[in-house]
């Protein structure tokens, strides 16, 4: 099913494509040898999955929790500035406990932040949709506060924040590309957060939770609880992908540290129907639309948004698909 | 520049910040109250201004970029009545599709028709402020009340009508028992999926207008994901309006007064903080708001859930 939504999509972005007079072939066939042609871009389509995969672990377990955390922008961008503030201010620490302090430092700051609106729901029945997408707003806004303000590099001109110290970098696996460890971390967390929620009693709880709460509650289970708890989890996980992102590309913090990725994470998640395992795959297909996007703008002259199309499309499709199959079920009973 | 003076610049930006919010807020009102909760509302903000814009850069005219925009909304409020009312799909995950498809097709289409083209320039003439003789001319509520543009002027047709078709006909009668009982609506012969079907699609129209109002009344013209959160303001403004198109006024009056104090303080030259501060002032208030009220038992009963017969 996930395949055929995909395809899906990808026709309907083709009818977009041609009312905008390109080709949609020409347009495809870029993007898909900006991403697998050959094994440098490749190396980059992980790189960029990495992040995708993070945030679309954690949102999985969110969703699989029935909380919709639309947050993972946010949680990126805080875990993103604590892991920098760790790794410019604790520079004199030794590497083999900096580079972890950084990386726990953006796990801690995601997770708060999402907590927050865990806490709202749960305390004041504040819709966590709205107010994630506000906290999003926040932490993009603070963070340019940041790093053009206290955090701004000294002398520097442009809104930026100075390296991190070297030893907090996140070791390269295949030199010269730019991949590293992050992607294997990521794929340890997917897999972690599959038994997690597959696999434990922690991970029923949070999907009776999503089943049906007033069940989840006469079965006494603690909805609250398990609430804040998903929602520690998957902004934990956007945390980590955010220090992540610091520690292992960029290497300092600035003000468009994501190019949305907390919100292709959306769709990463919903198009494998929040499998943490399933993130892996479609973190990897979305990690290479967007790399592969980037070649297609410059070869073909298509603006790499169309990306943000194929993903709400992906979204459409899936949950189309998955409404029809819910509807013929009942009819056949 | 006098207390008096500022208070009166901030309080006449207010209604005008205010108006996207009221415009989408209102419809907004509907679809939730006929149990339907439009989360894609952001995603057709977005699709309303950039149409309206377009279409008003190429014929030169205000009204049929209006029009454009209730053309979007119609379509738009279809395709998510599809979603959410026929196949009865998550109406959340629903609504996150749609604001990725807003921002990605609006996006797209500016891109690719406007950014690289070799227009001289990309402004429309947006709608002008028009005084109401006489009334404009009163000291301090003249330059607040009656010296605005025509959507802002619409807003004051626009909120008695939907009071009124809300509470004062069958219609309006018809579409809060759909969305506390839809059983009993079923029952007494109300088709539930034909009052969700209406109070989406009109909801989607104004918000889309609302969308427009921000390129032909307030920017002459469009910038990528210019709604910046409004869709979810709006959303918010229904719950802490206690669902009702006065309340939900009140609610697109409060945080306008915020973007509003935003817009004045920065205007100032002696501004004493960072202009984020400012920035962030709209977001802080939706948060506040939420948490602050206590009338949340007044929600729809059926909100959010498909109806089965």
């Amino acid at each position: 099913m996930p395949v055929v939504a995909f395809f899906v999509a990808l026709a309907v972005g083709a009818v977009i494509l041609l009312a905008a007079h390109f080709n949609p072939l020409l347009a495809y066939q870029a993007m898909y040898e900006g991403a697998f042609a050959d094994f440098r871009s490749f190396t980059e389509v992980l790189l960029g999955a990495t992040p995708l995969i993070c945030i679309g672990a954690g949102l999985a377990v969110a969703f699989r929790c029935g909380v919709w955390n639309i947050g993972g922008e946010g949680q990126f961008y805080v875990g993103a500035v604590a892991g920098t503030a760790i790794g410019i201010y604790f520079q004199m620490l030794p590497g083999w406990i900096l580079l972890p302090s950084v990386l726990i430092g953006g796990v801690v700051g995601g997770g708060l932040w999402a907590m927050l609106a865990g806490y709202l729901k749960g305390r004041f029945g504040a819709n966590e949709v709205v107010t994630t997408v506000m906290l999003n707003y926040v932490a993009i806004i603070g963070t340019g506060y940041l790093v053009s303000g206290p955090m701004i590099e000294p002398g520097g001109r442009y809104p930026q924040t100075v390296q991190i110290a070297r030893s907090a970098w996140l070791p390269q696996i295949l030199p010269p590309t730019r991949l590293n460890i992050g992607f294997v971390i990521a794929l340890l967390l997917a897999l972690a957060l599959y038994l997690l929620i597959f696999r434990s009693s922690t991970g029923y709880a949070i999907r009776a939770v999503g089943i049906n709460p007033e069940a989840a509650r006469y079965a006494g289970i603690k909805v609250n609880r398990n609430i804040l708890l998903a929602m520690a989890i998957s902004g934990g996980a956007a945390g980590l992908g955010g220090a992540m992102q610091i520690a292992g590309v960029t290497y300092r913090l600035f003000e468009q540290i994501s190019p949305g990725f907390g919100f292709t994470a959306i769709a990463v998640s919903l198009l494998v129907n929040n499998n943490p395992l399933g993130v892996i795959l479609s973190g990897i297909l979305f990690g290479g639309l967007s790399t592969g996007s980037r070649l297609m703008q410059m070869n073909v002259g298509v603006p790499s948004v169309l990306v943000n199309i194929i993903q709400g499309l992906v979204v459409l499709s899936v949950v189309a698909f998955g409404a029809y199959r819910a509807l013929t079920i009942e009819h056949e009973e | 520049m006098t207390i008096l003076a500022f208070a009166g610049g901030v309080l006449a930006a207010t209604w005008r910040m205010a108006t996207p919010l009221i415009f989408a807020s209102v419809g907004e009102v509907f679809a939730e109250r006929s149990g339907v909760i439009n989360l894609g509302l952001e995603g057709i903000m977005l699709l309303g201004a950039f149409g309206a814009y377009a279409v008003t850069f190429y014929t030169g005219s205000l009204w049929l970029g209006v029009l454009a925009a209730l053309a979007i909304g119609l379509l738009l409020g279809l395709l998510f009545a599809l979603f959410t009312v026929t196949i009865k799909a998550n109406q959340i995950v629903v609504g996150v599709a749609l604001n990725l498809v807003g921002s990605g097709v609006s996006g797209f289409l500016f891109r690719s028709i406007f950014l690289n083209s070799d227009f001289p320039s990309l402004n429309i003439v947006s709608f002008n402020n028009m005084s109401i003789p006489i009334l404009s001319r009163i000291p301090f509520i003249g330059p607040v009340l009656f010296q605005t543009n025509m959507l802002v002027y619409l807003t004051v047709f626009l909120v008695p009508l939907a009071s009124f078709l809300l509470y004062k006909t069958s219609f309006g009668l018809s579409v809060r028992t759909v969305g506390e009982h839809p059983k009993a609506a079923d029952t007494m012969g109300v088709s539930v999926s034909r009052i969700r079907y209406v109070c989406v699609v009109a909801g989607s129209m104004l918000a889309a207008v609302g969308g427009a109002s921000l390129t032909l009344a307030f920017a002459n013209q469009f910038v990528e994901d210019m709604v910046s959160g409004r869709g979810f303001i709006a959303l918010a403004a229904v719950v802490f309006g206690a669902w009702s198109p006065w309340g939900a006024t009140g609610a697109s009056l409060l945080f306008g007064a915020f973007y509003a104090l935003q817009l004045r303080v920065q205007a100032m030259n002696n501004v004493l903080l960072p202009y984020q501060f400012l920035q962030v002032l709209p977001y802080v208030a939706t948060i506040l708001a939420l948490v602050s009220i206590r009338n949340r038992a007044q929600s729809p009963k059926a909100l959010g859930v498909p109806y089965q017969s």
